[in-house]
């Protein structure tokens, strides 16, 4: 029962940050400069005044912003109806579905690795606290952590290419563009070995040096010292008593990055020409190519409050104390 | 005093390393008798090294802390010899803990039954539904109904928590109980009710309890020998009713003073001046001489040895009579 009350409140939250974010993504896009009629018409100035007018009603632009024109854009995005890209005249919400995959195969590769190696790296650094393989991790970590993405990725794309004749950009090689991705595997796999060690050395220094803190301060517990005067081994203790406890702090930053790396891959996309939903923001942006960006920005929103909705849920089934509050 | 001991602590010396770098001499050559179905109280003021000798005994010692010197004969067995493959066989089998109810001692994300069920199948005591039943009838035990097992340690009371503390000590069946300040942070009702549940606990099993307290009404209540520990040495040590009627160490005595007494409520409190000493800066003589009211010059110069006053009755004091305790 406290669960579900748990979760019914959480989503509340969650629905009104969701509109929220709507009414700003709309707003954002109505005090741009630019006439959505006349970025359709070009600089035909042939078209009369009249045309105009009916075309703008056609749109329903003639209608006030709030609330009629707010509405009826919500109508639309409920609907799916993302409107039309400027710039490849398709419709946004086609556009992003099919970048979507490319980019969710990228983030969910490199976060799976950065989490599985940063949290084991982490929890034997904090339990090998001071030796010198804690040393060394702690090193690396902080150096993977403030190394800038795209300067990573540019040394790896060359290293990688120049030494182990790995492909240097795109998702497939070009004889393989427009064939179904699972018929091209080893090809996919090899375009994504570099993208992937990118993403992966850049969270994972992050993880592990918050798995790191989080599980010292977990040994320092007292049903720690419990554990042991049961007379476990260290590493029982670890696994057991230890881990549960540190991965606490662990599912939140999880997934606020997986919210965020859903359009943040972008320096990775555009340093491997991965055609992704980054690559797509960028492109839109020096298009400026409206609909699109604010489809984009809906869809990163949407990302962001689901992944937030995922941890609550997740809290409740690791913290039964999360309930009780 | 024929029976033969349990555990036999013999010149027991811990250091611990302080953050500063100096070297801070928590216990010094403790020595102390459990016998079986007994229990043993250790008394002193907060750093005189109550709690570090049960870490110590257990070889839980923090990472800082080790150590020294000393004999912990646990039957024939000297613990400290042992690996720490072959301790981790006597933690909890042999001599179980239970903590201070303020302590989180219990793993706040696992069912309390489900971390009392674990000691059982660590030590390969039974199979899982045979482990089962006993948590049931563990919890039973110590009045906790059997159906909150699958409860979290935030559902519980602090009596409760201390309660399952306890049922889960007695999980694997050890011989000697050893319990930290037990009834600390509860309220005086609670206390009183965990106090009996310990003894009718003790009775029941034979257990062997050593108690870590600064309550002395605890120890009168429940104990039948002290010791009394002073800056991590033993300052007095004998039966409980040699320590409260016939006390030798003028700590000993200045702390009974210290205790309110029901029989003379108007009498104000006496109060020890001056504080314990500082375990990096220790002095040369007797560690109780700085706030000692009845020292003489010598007390300072000279580190008093543990003199056996009358038989199983001991002190560490210059200006009593008696031969130099010889524990075998």
């Amino acid at each position: 029962m406290a669960r579900r009350d748990y979760l019914i409140g959480k989503m509340g939250i969650s629905l009104l940050t969701l509109l929220f974010v709507l009414l700003l993504d709309f707003l954002l896009f109505r005090v741009l400069p630019g006439d959505p009629v006349r970025a359709v018409i070009g600089r035909n100035i042939r078209i009369s005044a009249d045309v105009q007018s009916s075309l703008r009603a056609q749109f329903g632009l003639d209608k006030p912003i709030f609330l009629d024109q707010f509405v009826d854009t919500l109508g639309q995005w409920a609907r799916g109806n993302l409107g039309v890209s400027w710039s490849q005249r398709r419709p946004v919400s086609e556009i992003l579905i099919s970048k979507l995959w490319n980019t969710l195969l990228l983030i969910g590769l490199g976060q799976l690795f950065s989490i599985i190696f940063g949290v084991m790296l982490g929890l034997l650094a904090g339990w090998k606290r001071k030796t010198p393989f804690d040393i060394g991790a702690l090193t690396f970590s902080l150096i993977a952590w403030a190394t800038p993405t795209f300067w990573l990725g540019i040394i790896l794309l060359v290293s990688g290419s120049a030494w182990f004749g790995l492909p240097t950009g795109g998702i497939v090689s070009p004889a393989n563009i427009g064939k179904p991705l699972h018929t091209v595997l080893p090809d996919l796999i090899r375009h994504l070995i570099l993208p992937t060690l990118t993403f992966t050395i850049l969270y994972l220094g992050e993880y592990m040096l918050i798995m790191r803190s989080s599980i010292l301060e977990t040994l320092s517990e007292d049903y720690i010292l419990t554990a042991r005067a049961k007379g476990m081994s260290n590493f029982q203790v670890l696994m057991r008593h230890g881990l549960r406890n540190a991965m606490l702090p662990m599912v939140t930053i999880i997934a606020l990055n997986l919210g965020f790396t859903v359009s943040g891959a972008i320096y990775i996309e555009t340093v491997f020409s991965y055609d992704g939903l980054g690559n797509l923001v960028q492109t839109a942006l020096v298009k400026q190519d409206y609909p699109l960006l604010q489809g984009a920005f809906l869809l990163l929103a949407v990302s962001v409050i689901a992944a937030n909705m995922l941890a609550d849920f997740l809290y409740t089934y690791l913290d039964p104390r999360v309930k009780a509050n | 005093m024929n029976e033969k001991p349990l555990l036999r602590v013999r010149g027991l010396t811990t250091e611990f390393v302080t953050s500063e770098g100096a070297v801070a001499r928590a216990l010094e050559d403790v020595s102390f008798d459990v016998l079986p179905g007994k229990t043993v109280g250790l008394v002193g003021e907060s750093g005189s090294g109550k709690t570090t000798t049960l870490m110590a005994l257990m070889r839980l010692l923090p990472a800082s802390g080790r150590i020294t010197k000393g004999k912990v004969w646990f039957n024939d067995t000297n613990l400290l010899a042992l690996s720490e493959r072959e301790m981790r066989d006597y933690r909890w089998k042999s001599m179980a803990i239970v903590f201070q109810g303020a302590m989180n001692a219990l793993n706040p994300v696992m069912k309390v039954g489900d971390q009392i069920r674990e000691a059982i199948l660590l030590h390969d005591l039974m199979d899982r539904g045979a482990a089962e039943k006993r948590v049931r009838d563990l919890l039973e035990m110590v009045g906790i109904a059997p159906a909150r097992r699958d409860q979290y340690p935030h559902q519980y009371s602090g009596g409760m928590r201390q309660r399952a503390m306890i049922a889960m000590a007695l999980a694997c069946a050890p011989d000697i109980l050893f319990a930290d300040e037990p009834t600390t942070a509860l309220d005086v009702m609670i206390q009183a009710q965990i106090l009996q549940l310990l003894k009718e606990i003790q009775r029941a099993l034979g257990l062997a309890v050593v108690i870590v307290t600064h309550d002395l009404g605890v120890v009168a209540e429940v104990c039948d020998e002290v010791v009394v520990l002073y800056g991590g040495k033993v300052a007095e040590y004998g039966s409980v009713d040699r320590i409260y009627n016939h006390a030798q160490h003028p700590y000993t005595q200045r702390l009974l003073e210290s205790f309110p007494d029901i029989n003379n409520p108007s009498e104000t409190l006496a109060s020890i001046p001056g504080t314990p000493p500082r375990l990096t800066q220790l002095p040369p003589g007797c560690r109780f001489e700085p706030r000692c009211h009845v020292k003489i010059n010598r007390c300072a110069e000279v580190s008093p040895p543990l003199l056996e006053v009358e038989p199983g009755h001991y002190v560490a004091c210059i200006l009593r009579e008696g031969k130099e305790a010889n524990f075998q």
